[in-house]
C-alpha cells in the first residue's frame, strides 16, 4: 500500500519551516566565527597584508612626500624584521615580526595634493590592492577629503602631515587618527615664547592661506595672543600658490602694523616669508619696537627653501631630528644610515602612524577597524620621540608635548636650520574634547 | 597716495615678468604661428640656469673634519669647494655671490640652443598641424622638461640670494617726497629696469636691423619674402632661439625674487597666455602693454580697500579684464587683422 504525498497549506508551512530551520542552522553557529574572521573590508586571506601609503609624489610637496615614503619603507622593515629604529624603544612591545602573523606588503598612491587625486589614489589602494589602511599626506585639505572616503569605504585612515583643528575637530570621523598635532596646540604653545620675547600689546597683521588650515591656523594664533594685547590690525586672505605676494605685502608697511604672522604652509611660506624679509620689514622699526614675523608651522624642508630669511623666526614644529631622547636618536641613526640625511617632522610622524596602526592591529587580533580603533583609543604610549603620548579616545588625536623652535643663526649642516626653543609639556596644549566640534559617528568596518 | 604708489611699483615688477614671457610666446607665434604652451617651461630651466651655475661654483671636495661630528656621530665631511681651494675664499664668495646676474650669460647661451633644438627637433613638424595639436605636443614637452628638472632638482624651491649690494630695500619714499614707508626692494627694481632693457633691446632689434627687417618682412608675408630667395624659415628658428632666451634670461634674474621650483613655469603660463590674447595675437607692442596693464590691475585689486568691497577680486580681476577686453575689442588691445581667423 503506498502513502499519498497529501500537498496542502499546512504541509507547505511544515516542511517549509523545517527547511529553513535545517538550511539556516550552519550560519547560526558560524555567525560569531565569521564576525572574528573576514566579513570587514579588505581583511587578509593570504600570508601578507598589505598598506596603502598615500603620498604626494608630484607637486608642490613632491619632496616632503618623498621622505613620508622614506619613513613608511623603513617602518615596514622594522615592523617585518619585529625591530629597529623606533620599534626598539617604542613602549608596546606586541610587535614581534609582521602582524597578526602575516607581513606587511605596501601599495603607494601619488596625492598630488589635491583631494580629487588623493580620493582617487586612495579609493584605487582599497578596491584594487586591498589596502586595509590608507596613511600619509601633506595638507590639512587633502587629509579631510581622504578621511572622509575612508570612512565611506571602511578601512582605517592614519593621517599623515595635517595641522588643521578640522581634521580631529569640526570634520572628524571614526575611522580616521591624528599623530600631527594642530594649530590649538600651535597657538598655546608658542603664544607664551612669542610674549616672552616679543612683548605685550602689538599690532598683528596676518596673511593667510585660504583654506582650511589657514584659517584654523589664523583663528589659533588670534586666540593666544590677543590676550596679552597682540591686537590684529588685518587678516590678509591669499590664494594658495599666489608664487608673487608682493601686492599683499606692500599694505602692511602702511598699516601700522609690527608683527606679521604668516599662515603659510609649503611653497607659499617659503615665498611669503623671503619676500617679506626682501621688502626689508625685518629692518622696520614700528610704533618703537622691531618689526617682527612669525610662523606658527615650520618644517625643515621648508625653511631649507626660505634659506637665510628664516633666521631668528619663530614657529613650532611636531618634531625635530635634532632631540636627544633615546627613541629620537634611534629614529634619526637607522634613517641616516639607510637614507644619508635626517628625517623630517613628516617622515617622523608617518613612522610613528604606521608604527602606531601595526601595533594596534595586533593587540587587537585582527584587522578590523572598530576593533583597531578600539585598542587605539585611549592608547598611551612612550618611546616614539615626543613623550608620553596619548590618543584622546573621544577625537582620536595624539596628545604630546609641542616643540617651540627657530630658525637657526649659524646653522653647521644643510639639516641644521632649526633650533628647539623650548619643548612645550604637554599639559599646556591639552583642550577640552568640546572645544572643536564635530562628531566621530560610528565605526565602518565595511562590506565584506 | 603711499599705497597707491607701491601697488603701481608691484604691478610693473610683475608686469615685467608677464610682458617678458608674453614677448617670447607671441614672438614665436607671430613668425613661426605656433601657439607654445611649452615657453612657460623655458622661464623655469632659466631660473635653474641661475641654480645650475651657483653649483658648479660650488662644486666641492670632502675633508674629514678633526673636530667636527655629523648628524649621525661620524666625523664631519665637511665640503670645500674647488674655486675656494683654488683662488681663494674672496674669489669664490663674490663668484658666488654674484651668481646670479652671472647666469644670464649662460642663459642666454643655453636656453638659446635649447630653443633651436626644440624648433628644429619638434617644432617644425607640427607648422601644417591645427593649432590644437601644436598646443598639446608643446604642453607635453612642457610636462616633460618640469618632470625632468623635478628629477634633477628635487620638488622644493631652491633659494637664490641677489648679491649683497642688491640685498635690501631701496627708500623710494625719500627719492620722489613720499614718506617713509615706501620701500621698494633693490631687486625688484632692478628686474624692472632689466626687463625693459630687454624689451627695448628685442624691439631694436628687430625694428633697427637687417635680420630684424627681414623677419617682420616675414611675419607679414612669408611666401613673397621666400620667393625674394631669402632662406626666411632659417631666421624664424634664431627668431624662436632669441624667444627661447629672452624666457630664459628673465627666468634667470627672477630667482631672487621667487626661489625656483620646477613648477615655475605652469604658473606663469597661463597668465602670460592671457597677456598675450589681451594684447592681440601675434602683437609684440601689444603684448609688453598688456603686460603691465594686467600687472598692475593685478596688483590694485589685492589692496584691502579693493578686496572689502569686491572680495576675492584680486583672483579673476586679470581674467574678468581679458573678458572685458575681448568682448569690446575681440582682436585684443593692438591685434592685426587675420590672425587666427581663418
Amino acid at each position: 500500500m503506498s502513502k499519498k504525498l497529501i500537498v496542502n497549506r499546512r504541509s507547505v508551512l511544515k516542511y517549509g519551516g523545517a527547511a529553513s530551520v535545517a538550511l539556516a542552522t550552519p550560519y547560526f553557529f558560524t555567525r560569531g566565527a565569521l564576525a572574528q574572521s573576514n566579513d570587514y573590508r579588505n581583511a587578509p586571506t593570504g600570508d601578507t597584508v598589505t598598506f596603502g601609503f598615500n603620498v604626494p609624489q608630484t607637486g608642490a610637496y613632491a619632496d616632503e612626500g618623498a621622505d613620508e615614503l622614506r619613513a613608511y619603507e623603513l617602518a615596514v622593515e622594522h615592523i617585518n624584521a619585529g625591530g629597529g629604529g623606533m620599534l626598539d624603544t617604542f613602549s608596546s612591545k606586541a610587535l614581534t615580526g609582521g602582524v597578526n602573523g602575516k607581513k606587511v606588503a605596501f601599495v603607494t598612491g601619488d596625492t598630488q595634493t589635491k583631494s580629487d587625486a588623493a580620493r582617487a589614489s586612495a579609493k584605487r589602494m582599497i578596491e584594487n590592492d586591498g589596502a586595509v589602511v590608507i596613511t600619509g599626506g601633506s595638507s590639512s585639505g587633502v587629509a579631510i577629503a581622504v578621511q572622509g572616503l575612508c570612512q565611506e569605504a571602511g578601512v582605517i585612515f592614519m593621517a599623515g602631515l595635517t595641522h588643521s583643528n578640522d581634521t580631529t575637530g569640526k570634520d572628524k570621523r571614526a575611522n580616521g587618527f591624528r599623530h600631527f598635532f594642530n594649530t590649538e596646540m600651535s597657538g598655546a604653545a608658542l603664544a607664551p615664547i612669542l610674549e616672552k620675547n616679543y612683548g605685550r600689546d602689538r599690532k598683528v597683521y596676518h596673511l593667510t592661506a585660504d583654506y582650511t588650515w589657514g584659517w584654523s591656523q589664523e583663528g589659533s594664533m588670534q586666540k593666544y595672543t590677543e590676550p596679552f594685547g597682540w591686537e590684529t590690525v588685518a587678516a590678509v586672505r591669499t590664494p594658495v600658490g599666489a608664487g608673487d605676494f608682493s601686492q599683499y605685502i606692500t599694505p602692511i608697511l602702511n598699516s601700522g602694523a609690527d608683527t606679521l604672522v604668516l599662515n603659510h604652509y609649503g611653497k607659499d611660506m617659503v615665498n611669503s616669508l623671503t619676500q617679506a624679509v626682501q621688502f626689508g620689514l625685518r629692518d622696520k622699526q614700528v610704533n618703537g619696537k622691531d618689526f617682527v614675523i612669525v610662523v606658527p608651522l615650520y618644517s625643515r624642508l621648508m625653511v631649507q627653501g626660505a634659506g637665510d630669511a628664516a633666521k631668528g623666526i619663530f614657529g613650532s614644529t611636531n618634531w625635530h631630528w635634532s632631540l636627544q631622547d633615546d627613541a629620537s636618536k634611534a629614529f634619526v641613526k637607522s634613517f641616516g644610515e639607510k637614507y644619508g640625511f635626517p628625517p623630517s617632522q613628516a617622515a617622523h610622524t608617518c613612522y610613528c602612524q604606521a608604527i602606531l596602526y601595526a601595533d594596534a592591529c595586533q593587540r587587537a587580533e585582527t584587522f578590523r577597524p572598530s576593533a583597531v580603533g578600539a585598542a587605539l583609543e585611549g592608547f598611551e604610549f612612550d618611546g616614539l620621540g615626543n613623550g608620553p603620548v596619548l590618543y584622546r579616545a573621544e577625537d582620536h588625536q595624539c596628545f604630546k608635548d609641542v616643540l617651540v623652535v627657530k630658525g637657526k643663526e649659524n646653522p653647521s649642516s644643510p639639516f641644521d636650520l632649526l633650533e628647539v626653543v623650548e619643548v612645550t609639556p604637554r599639559a599646556q596644549v591639552e583642550y577640552p574634547v568640546d572645544l572643536l566640534g564635530g562628531e566621530l559617528g560610528p565605526y565602518n568596518d565595511g562590506a565584506a | 597716495m603711499d599705497a597707491i604708489f607701491l601697488q603701481i611699483l608691484n604691478g610693473l615688477d610683475k608686469g615685467g615678468a608677464y610682458a617678458l614671457i608674453a614677448l617670447g610666446l607671441t614672438l614665436v607665434f607671430g613668425t613661426l604661428g605656433v601657439v607654445n604652451f611649452a615657453h612657460g617651461a623655458l622661464f623655469m630651466m632659466g631660473s635653474f640656469c641661475a641654480v645650475t651655475l651657483n653649483r658648479i661654483f660650488n662644486i666641492s671636495f670632502e675633508r674629514v673634519s678633526e673636530t667636527e661630528v655629523d648628524f649621525l656621530g661620524n666625523p664631519l665631511k665637511e665640503k670645500i669647494p674647488y674655486l675656494q681651494q683654488w683662488f681663494g675664499a674672496d674669489v669664490s664668495n663674490f663668484l658666488l655671490e654674484w651668481s646670479v646676474p652671472m647666469s644670464i650669460l649662460l642663459a642666454i647661451v643655453v636656453m638659446g640652443i635649447v630653443g633651436v633644438i626644440m624648433e628644429r627637433g619638434l617644432i617644425k613638424h607640427f607648422y601644417k598641424r591645427p593649432h590644437a595639436d601644436q598646443i598639446l605636443v608643446t604642453f607635453g614637452l612642457a610636462i616633460i622638461l618640469q618632470e625632468l628638472v623635478r628629477h634633477y632638482f628635487g620638488a622644493n624651491p631652491i633659494p637664490q640670494s641677489a648679491p649683497d649690494a642688491f640685498a635690501g630695500a631701496a627708500n623710494v619714499g625719500a627719492w620722489i617726497g613720499l614718506g617713509d614707508n615706501v620701500i621698494y626692494p633693490w631687486w625688484r627694481l632692478i628686474y624692472f629696469v632689466f626687463s625693459a632693457l630687454v624689451i627695448f633691446g628685442v624691439f631694436a632689434f628687430l625694428q633697427f636691423t637687417t635680420f630684424g627687417m627681414v623677419v617682420r618682412a616675414g611675419m607679414q608675408d612669408r611666401e613673397t619674402v621666400g620667393l625674394l630667395g631669402i632662406n626666411i624659415q632659417r631666421r624664424f628658428t634664431i627668431v624662436f632661439g632669441l624667444a627661447a632666451a629672452v624666457a630664459g634670461v628673465a627666468g634667470a634674474m627672477y630667482t631672487p625674487v621667487l626661489p625656483p621650483d620646477y613648477h615655475m613655469g605652469m604658473d606663469f603660463l597661463v597668465l602670460s597666455f592671457v597677456v598675450v590674447v589681451v594684447g592681440g595675437m601675434g602683437s609684440l607692442s601689444g603684448a609688453v602693454l598688456a603686460g603691465f596693464l594686467l600687472g598692475i590691475l593685478q596688483s590694485f585689486a589685492s589692496m584691502n580697500e579693493v578686496k572689502s568691497i569686491l572680495p576675492g577680486i584680486d583672483q579673476i580681476i586679470i581674467y574678468l579684464v581679458a573678458v572685458i577686453i575681448l568682448l569690446t575689442l575681440p582682436r585684443g588691445l593692438m591685434g592685426r587683422k587675420g590672425v587666427m581667423e581663418d
